[in-house]
């Protein structure tokens, strides 16, 4: 699912999960954790803390995300942002209880329009391929 | 300008520079311009019908494209065939779906 504006788009994954929020709210902020289904990482739950998500380098990427925490509110907002390859852009956590557990939402958001899709695509768009090869190939049969 | 790529396409470039000696023949024209068999073959250092065949298939992904001027064939990188599938919403709404799975996975661990 995908919104489109003007000047950016925003990508939404949601999913209900047979768990509770605050088991939920502790994958999501504790960085032991957040290393073992994201990436590597130095997060601190606190406003304002400015951290890094550490992938794999590849050639031309350094593999390094920068962020910094933006919205700490516990078990139920979360958001960070999340600059790389001079792109920048933000990630939102919202939980929200169920019946059967929780719906888990993310949004990312702060995605380049079309337009300029095009243009940071000719510029960035060769060193990412490369940072992303490997997982998509993956997925090719 | 909206560039829509089938995936078919996508497909044929992946697997095109899936391969180390091919990658490392697009990079070297990407970064040298215009480049003859010959000299790709010194820089690949493998036979020169290898070269060839790897051509063939980054020809046939349209990543490079190539001339005859007398004897020798010219062959120069055509980048722009990456920049439809430079599109950041497919790549991360993959990204994001796996690590999905895997935070669901790390929670049905943490009952245990």
């Amino acid at each position: 699912m995908t919104t489109n504006t003007a000047e950016s788009r925003t990508l939404v994954v949601e999913r209900e999960m047979p768990h509770s929020p605050e088991k939920i709210w502790r994958a999501l902020t504790q960085s032991s954790l957040i290393q073992e289904w994201l990436m590597n990482n130095d997060f601190q739950s606190e406003v304002g803390h400015s951290f890094q998500f550490r992938s794999t380098p590849v050639p031309n990427w350094n593999g390094i995300i920068d962020s910094q925490v933006l919205v700490v509110e516990p078990l139920s907002r979360l958001s960070y942002s999340w600059n790389t390859m001079g792109m920048e852009s933000v990630v939102s956590w919202t939980l929200t209880p169920t019946k059967g557990g929780t719906l888990v939402r993310m949004e990312h958001s702060g995605f380049p329009s079309e337009e300029s899709a095009s243009y940071k695509g000719a510029k960035y768009g060769w060193q990412n391929f490369i940072g992303k090869l490997e997982n998509v190939l993956g997925g090719l049969d | 300008m909206v560039c829509s790529v089938t995936p078919a396409n996508a497909n044929h470039v992946f697997r095109a520079l899936a391969d180390p000696t091919r990658r490392a023949i697009f990079e070297e024209l990407t970064r040298q311009g215009e480049q003859t068999v010959h000299a790709l073959t010194r820089y690949a250092r493998v036979s020169q019908p290898a070269v060839s065949k790897h051509l063939t298939v980054l020809k046939r992904a349209k990543l490079v494209r190539h001339r005859r001027e007398g004897r020798e064939s010219h062959y120069r990188a055509l980048p722009d065939a990456l920049v439809p599938m430079v599109d950041w919403l497919d790549r991360y709404g993959a990204f994001w779906r796996e690590r999905f799975d895997r935070l669901e996975t790390l929670l049905d661990r943490m009952d245990k």
